[in-house]
């Protein structure tokens, strides 16, 4: 059940009923709680009617018919938490037809929703729910203008109802790719920014009558009045901002933002160079979503790429969680998490302790996202979403045996599951392969 | 990002350099090896005659770099050819391994001892498929030197002519991966991309202080869906499947008839082909589904040539019998899927299977990212491979990205492997290869240490980032 179920879902609603919640309690559990603590040896965690009641080290039993499973030691974990993804936008990126993440023809582009495209049965929410993420923040990438759109919260767990928080921020580029979709600068970028912000504030208290023209270049609309509509959230504060930056000038100039705009509700996403103005990231109170192993000067505003980045911003006080955009899938997000974990013992570098890693996949991009304490986390009032792994979660290999959302044990049975099952072996002595399902 | 991208490489025309060539390459005929009229490589008074590639045309200039005697004892030792020893003894001196072997295996005195307690030792990371120097950091479109996407068939050009030495990311896969030879492979976007050129990864002025001496060439071949769309949205062929297999089969058929003919004039690209068809260049070709990996064999078997790997070879779990009686390696990914169509099948047991199947398995990145972490990539097909019951030995995985990786490109008699008189290419990892917890601490290429954790000073750093912000930072 989404508790959290916001407002653009609301007719999704009548198309399922929706499943009981269950009840489950694991015991014996080398339980991780996601809040950045280590482990801890037989634990046990308790949900009920789809919540957490209980996670800590005493056994405790659950109740009424709730089912009992005994981990025998194995590694339980809050499920993982992806930001910054595009699961559920497309089936194959590279084939246009099945992709929804980008929309270079449209005239919108702030007023962009991803909650209005998520396919719940995406191939690619089926496969990251059997890695182990349960929840996901998932947007739309720029395309025809600085402004990406606006990103939704979803869980993975295949129903009818993915979005578990609609228009949860909206993103944008302020770097090399604002600067090509601007017009070809940054400061073409930031003039298109504070253009569409004082729209955004002109339609404040207006019950948001239009009051502006597009702003347009030739064929090309890069502000509709629908899109500075859109921007009325983002300029009171009350939808976050993600920006897209790595440069630390750049950075720098996010920051001061919030000078013009003080109601900005600001989070860096990617900040190569963060590192460079950790201070001010901190001072500033921005949490980062940052690159996790980037290391190296693909482009020129990341020049100081370095892995130990997220690890000496999280050092300097910054909440920092871990970008899966950059990544070849969100389900390495466990992978780059571990190697920040190996930077600890490499001598120069900064990585993360391991339950800091743990909860820069976890809870601290839940927080990031509105969803402090509610999801990547285990403690009473969280979410139902427990992982069972086969070993350390940070560990390469090691998957979930068994996941629940909600409460409610998952399928974890996907398009790769079912062709592993088939090539098991390479028999066709009787018939085709075909013919195996 | 992936250099499986061929739209990143939109190289402008280089006729400076193809003219260069002409001038300058050779024949490896030995037969049609002539500019004028001149015959032998002799020069005739007044007649012009470039040199033979046998004579020796842009040859390697490494040499190995000053090293002293030294001894790893005490670890736990991968050979790269699926052997195992425990509190091992790895002893190099001149460049090349000397002795290997227990813990009794003698040192002798006044050499350099590292204690390996709790550390691994395995041979020299070995990635077959990598674009380093040829689409560098950054990756800027006057970088984007890659893919001669100017026709789908361009056998005559050579990656080594576009490597860019001070690309950072040679460092990072010294450093971060243990690599100590790769491979630069041209881009997919052609049918036949061009040749390919085995590095030595050690820093240097130019290309040719990389290049690794003995190497045989091999010429990339792309399958699938990259040369139909790049050719076929410009209107040209091939725009299909089977306009690929038709372009290549012409493309073989004329250079057959050149091998054959005594008078024809030299040509760069049929020189390359005519190295395949006498076996003297490996066939690396990238090819993601089964069905045209299978239709690739045929080919090859028509023309008479071998395929030493298939590369991406997402669907090679479906035909591993295929591929084992064919001796044809699949350099794959862990978990690469699902980006474009011809990867939709991509499964994490693919490696297990083919192990399974007895075919030779390579690990690959194609990544200036993923070039760093072959070791993990690696661990993470095994663990695949274990949940099914397929067990396959620690040792075996890392032979996975050594031996039959220097397999695939023909250098498996000078390296790969940690055996006496090899190449003393060697990675002491600070704790086991396969845990997403260890990195290299030491890297020893031809015996000379070339990277050292515990030494800020032996961290490489290009040209590219001197001045620049982290400049000799951790990366």
């Amino acid at each position: 059940m989404k508790r959290l179920l916001a407002l653009a879902v609301s007719g999704l609603a009548l198309a399922a009923a929706p499943a009981l919640a269950q009840d489950v309690t694991i015991t014996n559990a080398r339980l991780v709680l996601g809040d950045g603590s280590e482990p801890i040896a037989g634990g046990t965690v308790v949900v009920q009617a789809g919540k957490v009641v209980y996670a800590g080290p005493e056994a405790r039993t659950g109740q009424g018919n709730a089912a009992v499973i005994d981990a025998r030691g194995a590694w339980v974990t809050p499920g993982l938490f992806a930001t910054v993804t595009t699961l559920g936008l497309a089936d194959v990126s590279a084939v246009d037809e099945s992709n929804d993440i980008t929309a270079g023809g449209t005239p919108f582009s702030a007023a962009l929703d991803a909650a209005t495209a998520i396919n719940p049965t995406s191939q690619h929410i089926l496969v990251h729910k059997a890695a182990g993420i349960t929840r996901a923040a998932t947007a739309t990438l720029p395309s025809g203008s600085i402004f990406a759109g606006q990103g939704a919260i979803i869980d993975l767990d295949g129903d009818a109802q993915p979005v578990v928080q609609a228009r949860a921020f909206q993103m944008i580029n302020l770097g090399e790719g604002g600067a090509a979709e601007a017009g070809g600068s940054r400061a073409a970028a930031h003039a298109l920014l504070r253009a569409a912000l004082r729209e955004a504030q002109a339609l404040v208290g207006k019950n948001a009558i239009p009051q502006t023209t597009a702003i347009d270049k030739g064929d090309a609309v890069l502000l509709s009045r629908f899109d500075a509509e859109a921007l009325v959230p983002v300029v009171t504060g009350r939808q976050k901002l993600y920006v897209a930056v790595d440069r630390m000038a750049d950075i720098r100039a996010v920051l001061a933002l919030k000078q013009e705009y003080p109601k900005l509700d600001l989070v860096l996403v990617g900040a190569t160079e963060g590192w460079l103005v950790a201070s001010d990231i901190a001072a500033a109170g921005v949490p980062v979503i940052a690159n996790g192993l980037v290391d190296l000067p693909e482009t020129f505003e990341q020049l100081g790429a370095t892995q130990s980045n997220a690890g000496r911003l999280a050092r300097a006080g910054v909440k920092v969680a871990i970008n899966a955009s950059t990544m070849q899938n969100p389900r390495r997000l466990q992978q780059v998490a571990g190697n920040l974990v190996a930077l600890t013992r490499m001598p120069g570098a900064t990585g993360m302790e391991w339950g800091r890693a743990f909860a820069a996949i976890s809870s601290v991009p839940a927080e990031i996202s509105g969803m402090g304490g509610k999801a990547g986390v285990l403690k009473p009032g969280a979410l139902g979403d427990v992982v069972i792994w086969t070993g350390d979660p940070l560990e390469v290999g090691s998957v979930p045996t068994r996941v629940f959302i909600d409460g409610r044990e998952q399928d974890l049975t996907n398009h790769q599951t079912r062709l592993r099952d088939r090539y098991i072996d390479l028999d066709e002595s009787d018939r085709p392969k075909a013919y195996d399902w | 990002m992936s250099a499986d991208t061929p739209w990143r490489g939109r190289a402008a025309l280089l006729a400076t350099l193809v003219g260069a060539l002409a001038l300058s390459a050779c024949a490896t005929t030995g037969s049609a090896g002539d500019t004028a009229s001149a015959s032998g490589g002799a020069k005739e008074e007044g007649k012009l005659v470039a040199k033979r590639e046998s004579e020796g045309v842009f040859p390697s200039t490494y040499k190995p770099y000053p090293n002293v005697a030294t001894a790893i004892r005490g670890a736990t030792v991968y050979d790269g050819k699926g052997g195992v020893i425990e509190g091992g003894v790895v002893f190099m001196a001149g460049g090349k391994i000397v002795a290997m072997g227990g813990p009794d295996t003698p040192i002798p005195a006044d050499i350099a001892v590292f204690e390996g307690k709790g550390k691994f030792v395995t041979p020299g990371i070995i990635d077959i498929h990598s674009h380093l120097g040829d689409y560098p950091s950054p990756g800027v479109e006057a970088h984007a030197d890659g893919n001669e996407a100017t026709a789908p068939t361009t056998p005559e050009v050579w990656a080594e002519h576009s490597v860019w030495p001070q690309d950072p990311g040679f460092s990072r896969a010294l450093a971060n991966g243990g690599v100590t030879a790769l491979q630069i492979l041209p881009g997919s976007a052609n049918l036949m991309g061009g040749r390919s050129v085995t590095l030595k990864n050690v820093p240097s002025r130019t290309m040719q202080g990389m290049k690794f001496p003995g190497a045989p060439y091999s010429l990339k071949m792309a399958c699938g869906e990259n040369p139909k769309r790049v050719y076929g949205s410009r209107g040209r062929m091939p725009s299909t499947r089977m306009g690929n297999l038709a372009v290549n089969r012409e493309t073989w058929l004329a250079a057959i008839d050149y091998a054959n003919d005594k008078d024809a004039k030299r040509d760069l690209g049929k020189e390359t082909l005519v190295g395949v068809l006498k076996g003297e260049i490996l066939i690396q070709n990238h090819c993601y589904r089964a069905d045209e990996m299978a239709l690739v064999l045929d080919m090859a078997k028509e023309m008479g040539y071998r395929v030493a790997a298939f590369h991406h070879a997402v669907e090679a779990y479906k035909i591993g019998d295929l591929l084992r009686d064919n001796g044809v390696c699949s350099a794959i990914w862990a978990d690469w899927y699902g980006f474009k169509m011809e990867s939709y099948d991509g499964i994490l047991e693919n490696a297990a299977f083919l192990q399974r199947e007895g075919a030779c398995v390579v690990i690959h990145s194609d990544d200036a990212n993923d070039i760093q972490r072959l070791n993990q990539e690696a661990a993470k097909a095994q663990a695949a491979g274990l949940r099914l019951g397929i067990d396959i030995p620690d040792a075996t995985v890392i032979q996975w990205i050594t031996l039959n990786a220097a397999k695939a490109m023909g250098i498996d008699r000078m390296t790969g492997s940690l055996e006496i008189g090899k190449m003393a290419d060697v990675v002491l990892w600070n704790g086991d290869p396969l845990s997403v917890y260890s990195r290299p601490e030491k890297v020893w290429i031809d015996g000379a240490l070339m990277f050292d954790a515990l030494n800020p000073k032996m961290r490489p750093v290009s040209d590219f980032e001197l001045g620049q912000p982290g400049e000799g930072d951790v990366k």
